[in-house]
């Protein structure tokens, strides 16, 4: 660990701002395609090819969610099966004791609140929330990412990363600035 | 805009709609306008006022719960036959309440109406606040609410379960799932509007508390992209749950064999009403809302009207679940149900019925004039009278049902006593107390949906 930190570099990275999400999305493209890897791009709502044009084309939260889904149906039938047949068997005006229809709102339910929980919090693990700290906080006008500005940022962990030439390829995209990144 | 609209081309197509956001707006003017409502430092004294008029409603629900809870629901007018009255009318007229949010935040989502973006936030908050006021009923009428858990299977040394083949069981299912499900959608939607306000609160305070609740929320784009796939999923799966909430909630009574409960018709009826009945409560909070805070850029005259759009067909469905309830008891031939509705229509609470629908049937046909909903007064008007009119509706199917059911000697008569009325408007109080705070301290208005509204968020390709 100690070691690792030896060699870290003295920025995070380089940070480009844009005042509009169509320059964003075409410094990002721009930036994808020189090669660089450890790349991300920020903006104050959801712009959909900002994250193609980074390159993130699958999230797998679908997947994720239904995963949820089907584990909160099995074990909201299961439950009920188990308690209402074996553990503790009651019968109810002659029905049989597996009366599976009865069982299905109930099926329904849980089906719905797991597929929920592991959406909500699957997203927040994907995407490593709660980080109440990160270094992009330091970038100057930061926080207007969450009012009307677009960054685009190079890591400075990047195979190609190098100060001075990625600083030089990023002003060629038409920035209104582009500054450094501190830990 | 609104000298130079043209009304005589409403509705022609989507270019001679009013707009759902003013022209004018860019990315910061809406971020500024809808963040200065929780940021500013001076409080209204308006906001002032209603808090301390709703703060003392709450006084007389908490008055109510601490007497209910030391002398048993005995307070309450229900007894013997009719067991169930207030605590379940009120429950289901919350529930109702609350649907309405959840069709705005997922249903009309998932069917692209663009025009939601601007109440979604704060219909999901009435929601939330309503599903509270409701829960406590059922809790409540438990008569020991600190064993109300008893209600969820957990292993236990009593050594029994819950009997899963009755609604009442799958009404806690589907009312927690429910609860549980809005709130997490509610805060997804929350996430990035915290960031903003941490970012945009001057006081050290402000920027600790919104840090903390926006959870390091930082715009990234690998972040959104889940974000966006998950935003769509919990609309996805919270459609078909709201119906089968409401669906639920009617099984309590279609599932019983009372002459008035025992209907087919009751869970589209049902749910038909909850969104007649929240669409009523969004109209009846908005209108003042956005006159008090100057919203009207963004909550437009089209959001009035497409909700009063929505509550005209919402009613006219659930006047023919009316129509079909009665149509229903003369056709079975049956004594009971025909009894049931003769005394609907003439029995001791026949004025009960006829107030329904007047409320809920007659009264929201003006809403067909179009200088009716162009009226805020108008609709504000009528909302209330729906708001009233599905109380009443809840009243005529619980209490009178149960209060004349199959045996003469087993009749009885239901009346209310306070403690059933301090405990309603009691929750009441409660409801706007909690919206209140939420006006004053969460962005009442989701702001980064409303930046995709602006022009220009969307993307100009240079090639392609």
């Amino acid at each position: 660990m100690a070691g690792k930190r030896k060699v870290r570099p003295a920025t995070y990275g380089l940070m480009a701002e844009f005042d509009n999400p169509s320059d964003a999305v075409a410094a990002a493209r721009r930036v994808h395609e020189e090669g660089y890897t450890r790349i991300d791009a920020f903006s104050p709502y959801p712009v959909e090819e900002l994250s193609e044009a980074i390159g993130v084309h699958q999230t797998y939260m679908s997947h994720i969610v239904l995963a949820g889904g089907i584990l909160g149906g099995l074990m909201g039938y299961l439950m009920q099966f188990y308690l209402a047949t074996i553990y503790y068997p009651i019968n109810v005006g002659g029905k049989p004791l597996h009366s599976w229809p009865a069982f299905i709102p109930i099926t329904f339910e849980c089906t719905v609140l797991g597929a929920g929980l592991f959406a909500v919090f699957g997203m927040l693990a994907m995407n490593g929330l709660p980080e109440p700290y990160h270094p992009v906080f330091n970038a100057p006008n930061f926080a207007l990412a969450s009012r009307d500005r677009f960054f685009v940022l190079v890591e400075s962990a990047d195979p190609k990363f190098d100060r001075e030439r990625t600083a030089e390829f990023l002003r060629t995209l038409g920035p209104r600035e582009v500054t450094d990144v501190e830990h | 805009m609104s000298e130079k609209y043209d009304y005589a081309h409403e509705d022609v197509g989507i270019h001679t709609t009013p707009a759902v956001i003013e022209p004018g707006h860019t990315f910061g003017t809406v971020t500024d306008k809808i963040s200065s409502i929780v940021l500013r430092k001076r409080t209204p004294a308006v906001w002032w006022i209603a808090l301390a008029a709703s703060f003392g409603l709450v006084q007389v629900l908490m008055l109510t719960v601490t007497y209910l809870v030391f002398t048993g629901i005995g307070i309450w007018g229900n007894n013997q036959p009719v067991g169930w009255s207030f605590d379940i009318i009120n429950f289901v007229w919350w529930i109702g309440i609350g649907h309405a949010g959840t069709l705005i935040s997922a249903i009309l989502l998932l069917l692209r109406q663009s025009w939601r973006t601007s109440i979604n936030r704060f219909a999901e908050a009435m929601t939330l606040f309503a599903v509270a006021c409701a829960g406590m009923f059922p809790l409540l009428h438990t008569g020991r609410p600190w064993l109300a858990y008893w209600l969820f299977p957990y292993p236990n040394t009593m050594g029994i379960e819950p009997q899963f083949r009755s609604p009442l069981m799958w009404d806690v299912f589907a009312v927690s799932t429910y609860a549980t499900i809005s709130a997490l959608f509610w805060y997804t939607g929350l996430i990035p509007d915290l960031a903003t306000l941490r970012d945009r609160a001057r006081s050290r305070f402000g920027q600790i508390v919104y840090g903390m609740a926006s959870l390091g929320w930082r715009g990234s784009a690998r972040h959104w992209a889940r974000y966006e796939v998950v935003y769509l999923l919990l609309a996805g799966i919270s459609t078909p749950l709201v119906l089968s909430v409401h669906t639920i909630v009617s099984f309590d009574f279609a599932i019983g064999i009372i002459p008035g409960w025992h209907a087919t018709i009751f869970p589209p009826y049902f749910v038909a009403g909850a969104i007649y009945a929240g669409f009523a409560m969004v109209l009846t909070l908005v209108i003042p809302l956005r006159k008090f805070y100057g919203l009207e850029d963004f909550i437009t005259d089209r959001h009035l009207r497409n909700s009063a759009k929505v509550m005209l067909a919402t009613g006219l469905i659930v006047a023919y679940g009316y129509m079909m309830e009665t149509w229903t008891a003369w056709y079975s031939a049956n004594t009971y149900e025909e009894f049931m509705i003769r005394n609907r229509f003439f029995g001791p609470y026949a004025f009960l019925y006829w107030a329904l629908i007047v409320c809920n049937v007659i009264v929201p046909q003006f809403l067909w004039v179009r200088r009716v909903r162009h009226s805020n007064l108008w609709l504000f008007a009528i909302a209330m009278f729906v708001n009233v009119g599905m109380w009443l509706e809840r009243f005529v199917i619980i209490p009178m049902s149960l209060h004349r059911d199959f045996l003469p000697s087993s009749w009885g008569f239901y009346r209310p006593t306070m403690f059933d009325f301090s405990m309603f408007f009691g929750t009441i109080g409660l409801f706007f107390f909690l919206m209140l705070l939420f006006l004053r301290f969460l962005p009442v208005i989701s702001i980064f949906e409303m930046r995709t509204m602006v022009p220009g968020a969307q993307i100009k390709e240079e090639e392609a």
